[in-house]
């Protein structure tokens, strides 16, 4: 197998077009003879479902929960950046573009980063339309905010919701189509394997998670917008049900998996409070356009906030990087929390937090002015704690929040089996070693109205008008051994229920392949997470059947996903040799204790292919130019 | 903390349910009330029983899956939070808790706390968006829109779809449901073209379902983890009465 980005000829600016006018059209009145299996209906499935849809093609749509709205990206808060320029601020497709590549430490395609941001502007004029109710100003115009990475205002935002507001646009656009009868929705299925027919991709297996029914849908492209894999930590930010199932097992049938090691620790989330925490809720990063991190100069200073008079307080993202201040890029800042906890200077009961502080936001601007940018934040961060963050500052720590790394896509988006497509964030594309603020929604959405309605319209064309396969022995085969891992499973009746497990895994993954990793505690990993595997499939204890609803039966197969992928990012990791974004070797890292990249031998994309069972998977190499933004080292200060 | 536990227990659709009792103690005050399930039902496993089947994802309360009756109210004791946001600080040590689902005849059982829900996302299809192709959409400073109308639409926006409305009202209504959504889009110029269609559609859709009429108890304001405001059941009113004027 050979990588072929299949990037455009030409200048930046024009590869897009160009790639549009090169890629062959199917005829408009053959497009309702294709079928497309759409799994995910996040922000990414869902628009691409509605695009696709509209263009006249027939789509099916998959996602676990009870219903399309409830995908992951409803919980998303902060904002989407679009390069409007509406603050008149110098943004431009070229700032982002260049803040993207540099944000993500030299480790994304330029390519796509470019499209990436002339797209943006388009998704801002589709959502207005759709009725999403972003922010406006006194005058009635869309109103911004900034977040980190950027020195301009480019971040669209309804309240602390803009997830959920852009998640519901999708939803209507997708409720429209599947009014129309143009998509047959099921929700409360879970795809368990992929069905690849010589060498494409012509289904799908899924459970109803109702009945436990395993079924086949056959179609003739199949497109992933399954989310992210932040879960193989146990504790992270995302949803309960977030997996890498889907993506995991289209990996088993041979689509490569790019920068699995590239994952995003969130600086400020609500730290954890006990050993039965189910999940981290995050603190969007747009608190820091406000709020003032800051932890007691002192070791063990144990004087309540407001005790500790201002020379006595360390606000060291200020201090460290006066140009950016607290707006830092994530993995800069969470790693400067974990550099003061370590010193003996967090704060809270168990050292593991530190201070996001608004009295002199509150001050300057008001309550009221603090009320109305983040309300719904202060009000979760009161529930959740039972701490006004009005009166006192927010406790905050890092947490596993998302990931960069997914499956390897060409410039169409298509995983390397053929017909096989991955939008949103269970592809690897556009954020390489750390995603900005706010440029996730933006990426979905991009994927899903803008750039698979084009792009698999070409793959369509060359395929040509064939029927569906689904009496092809390779659905049968699927099915059977799906059947078969559920069964084992079941079968195995050991001692330890599945959420044990997971939480070992965890915290494998947070103590050796977190925010700080060394060859020696990768090596220790892998080895960890070998035997954990083992034990987990001779002793995980399941309740029921499977032809029943059976929600242990749903987390055990995700988590034995889990405890592979969770290898793959410690090889991953382990064989990167250098510190880029997210990815911190202690190994590589300048005086001041910052990443160090190392361009000469890591400017690429690591994508892995599996070999089989228990055998080590083989690295293939996308070498990366920047001909447009120049390789620097990241500055912030 | 120390509490017994009074669950529904219902195998499937067409099973009759029964309470079930559990007692459970060394619960943290801090744990969250489906954190304290999640302990429950980790015993049970380890005991070889049926753990208890309840549905939550998000866990901040924004996704809308979780939703359980807890002494007899929606979301629980507190106000204006889901159940996957209520703590066990909420409740006194020693406290008996019923826990049940959602009952409603348009949102049968599935199992034990599970219910189906999918009678809101067919009212949602039946009109309860704006038609805008992709790629069709003009300039979106083109159109302004007063600050004051964007928050009043984005209040309402903010529906999570979790049917306490629904299992709060003594007529399992879900006015206030449609009423969100018929609001957020009635009240953004975008949303204007279709409004007559869409009120008349999506209540049509509401009655069919067999969601019960609404007599103005706000019962369900009450309940929303939200805060919705049933003045949004007045301008769903409103509509209503202009849609069958031509
Ligand atoms: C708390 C939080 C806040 C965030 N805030 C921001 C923000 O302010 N700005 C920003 O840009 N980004 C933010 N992000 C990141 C962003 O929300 C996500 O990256 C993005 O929403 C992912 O969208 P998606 O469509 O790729 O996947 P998701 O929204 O995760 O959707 C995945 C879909 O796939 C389905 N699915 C998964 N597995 C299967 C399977 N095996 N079978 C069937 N269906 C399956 C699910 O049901 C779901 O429908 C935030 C993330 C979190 C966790
Ligand atoms: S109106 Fe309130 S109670 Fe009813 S579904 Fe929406 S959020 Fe839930
Ligand atoms: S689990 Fe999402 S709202 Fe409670």
């Amino acid at each position: 197998m050979k990588l072929n980005s299949n990037i455009p000829e030409g200048p930046i600016e024009q590869k897009w077009s160009r790639r549009k006018f090169e890629l062959k059209l199917v005829n408009p009145a053959n497009k309702k003879k294709f079928h497309i299996l759409v799994v995910g209906t996040g922000l990414a499935g869902a628009s691409a479902a509605a695009s696709l849809a509209e263009l006249g093609y027939n789509v099916s749509v998959f996602c676990y929960q009870d219903s399309p709205r409830r995908a992951h990206s409803i919980a998303a808060q902060g904002g989407i950046n679009a390069a409007k320029n509406y603050q008149n601020d110098g943004d431009s497709v070229w700032r982002l573009f260049y803040d993207t590549v540099k944000g993500g430490d030299f480790r994304a395609r330029e390519a796509n980063v470019y499209r990436l941001a002339e797209l943006s502007v388009n998704i801002i004029d589709q959502c207005v339309a759709q009725g999403v109710p972003f922010a406006r100003d006194y005058g009635g115009y869309l109103a911004n905010r900034s977040f980190g990475g950027a020195q301009v205002s480019r971040t669209f935002y309804a309240r602390g919701q803009t997830g959920q507001q852009l998640l519901l646009g999708a939803y209507g656009a997708l409720n429209r189509q599947i009014d129309r009868g143009k998509v047959r929705c099921y929700p409360r299925h879970e795809m368990l394997d992929l069905v690849v027919v010589d060498g494409r991709a012509k289904g799908i297996v899924a459970r109803d998670l109702v009945s436990g029914r395993i079924r086949t849908f056959a179609g003739h492209a199949v497109v992933l917008a399954t989310g992210g894999y932040g879960n193989v930590y146990y504790l992270s930010t995302n949803a309960m049900g977030s997996n890498c199932t889907a993506a995991w097992r289209s990996y088993k049938r041979g689509a490569c998996f790019g920068n699995p090691c590239f994952t995003q620790i969130h600086p400020t989330c609500i730290p954890v409070s006990g050993h039965y925490q189910s999940k981290l809720t995050l603190m969007s990063e747009s608190l820091r356009n406000d709020g003032r991190v800051w932890v007691p100069l002192k070791k063990g200073d144990t004087r309540p906030p407001h005790q500790i008079p201002e020379e006595e307080r360390d606000y060291f993202l200020e201090r460290k990087y006066p140009s950016f201040g607290n707006l830092v890029p994530r993995d800069v800042a969470a790693r400067s929390i974990k550099e003061v906890c370590d010193e003996g200077r967090g704060v809270g009961h168990t050292g593991l937090a530190v201070y996001l502080d608004f009295a002199q936001a509150i001050q300057e601007q008001g309550r009221e002015a603090i009320e109305q940018k983040y309300g719904n934040l202060f009000e979760m961060y009161e529930k959740i704690t039972a701490t006004d963050p009005y009166k006192e500052p927010m406790q905050i720590y890092p947490a596993v929040h998302y990931t960069m790394g997914g499956l390897w896509v060409d410039y169409n988006l298509m995983t390397t089996v053929e017909g096989l497509f991955a939008l949103g964030e269970c592809n690897f594309s556009d954020h390489g070693a750390n995603r900005l603020g706010a440029s996730a929604l933006m990426q979905g959405l991009a994927d899903g109205y803008f750039i698979i309605p084009y792009t698999i319209g070409g793959y369509l064309a060359q395929l040509g008008m064939k029927p569906v396969e689904e009496n092809h022995p390779a659905f049968e085969d699927a099915k059977k051994s799906v059947e078969k891992q559920l069964e084992k499973l079941l079968s195995i009746r050991g001692e330890k229920p599945v959420d044990e497990i997971h939480r070992q895994l965890g915290k494998i993954m947070w103590d050796q392949v977190g925010m700080a990793r060394s060859k020696e505690g990768l090596e220790k990993a892998i080895e960890e997470i070998q035997k954990l595997r083992e034990e987990f499939w001779h002793n995980v204890r399941l309740p029921g059947q499977k032809d029943q609803l059976n929600l242990e039966l749903e987390k055990a197969g995700r988590v034995a996903d889990f405890l592979e992928l969770g290898e793959l990012i410690a090889i991953d990791a382990l064989h990167r040799e250098e510190s880029c974004g997210g990815h911190f070797r202690v190994e590589h890292q300048t005086e001041e204790g910052e990443a160090k990249r190392n361009d000469e031998k890591f400017a690429y994309v690591a994508a892995w292919e599996y070999q089989g069972k228990d055998k080590k998977p083989k690295l293939h190499k996308e070498k990366l130019e920047f001909e447009y933004v120049e390789l620097a080292q990241r500055s912030y200060k | 903390m120390k509490f017994t536990l009074k669950i529904w227990r219902q195998a499937g659709p067409q099973d009759l349910g029964k309470l079930e009792t559990h007692s459970i103690d060394g619960i943290s005050p801090h744990m969250s009330f489906l954190e304290m399930l999640d302990v429950l039902n980790e015993r049970l496993i380890r005991e070889g029983k049926e753990p208890v089947a309840f549905e939550s994802d998000c866990r901040e309360g924004i996704c809308g899956a979780c939703g359980l009756f807890i002494n007899g109210r929606a979301h629980g004791p507190e106000e204006g939070i889901t159940t996957c946001q209520l703590h066990m600080r909420s409740f006194k040590d020693g406290d008996v808790i019923y826990i049940e689902p959602w009952r409603a005849k348009a949102f049968p059982v599935i199992k034990d706390l599970i219910v189906d829900r999918s009678a809101f996302d067919r009212i949602m299809r039946s009109g309860g968006y704006i038609s805008v192709n992709t790629g069709s959409a003009p300039e979106a400073n083109s159109t302004p829109v007063p600050k004051e109308v964007a928050e009043e639409a984005f209040d309402a926006a903010t529906c999570i779809g979790c049917g306490a409305c629904v299992a709060t009202c003594k007529n399992a209504s879900a006015m206030l449901f449609v009423a969100a959504k018929v609001s957020h889009l009635a009240l953004l110029p975008q949303g204007k073209v279709e409004r007559k269609q869409r009120v008349a559609r999506m209540l049509q859709t509401m009655d069919t379902e067999g969601f019960g009429a609404c007599t103005n108890t706000g019962a369900c304001e009450a309940e929303c983890p939200k805060k919705i405001s049933i003045s949004h059941i007045a301008r769903l009113n409103r509509e209503h009465i202009l849609s069958s004027l031509t």
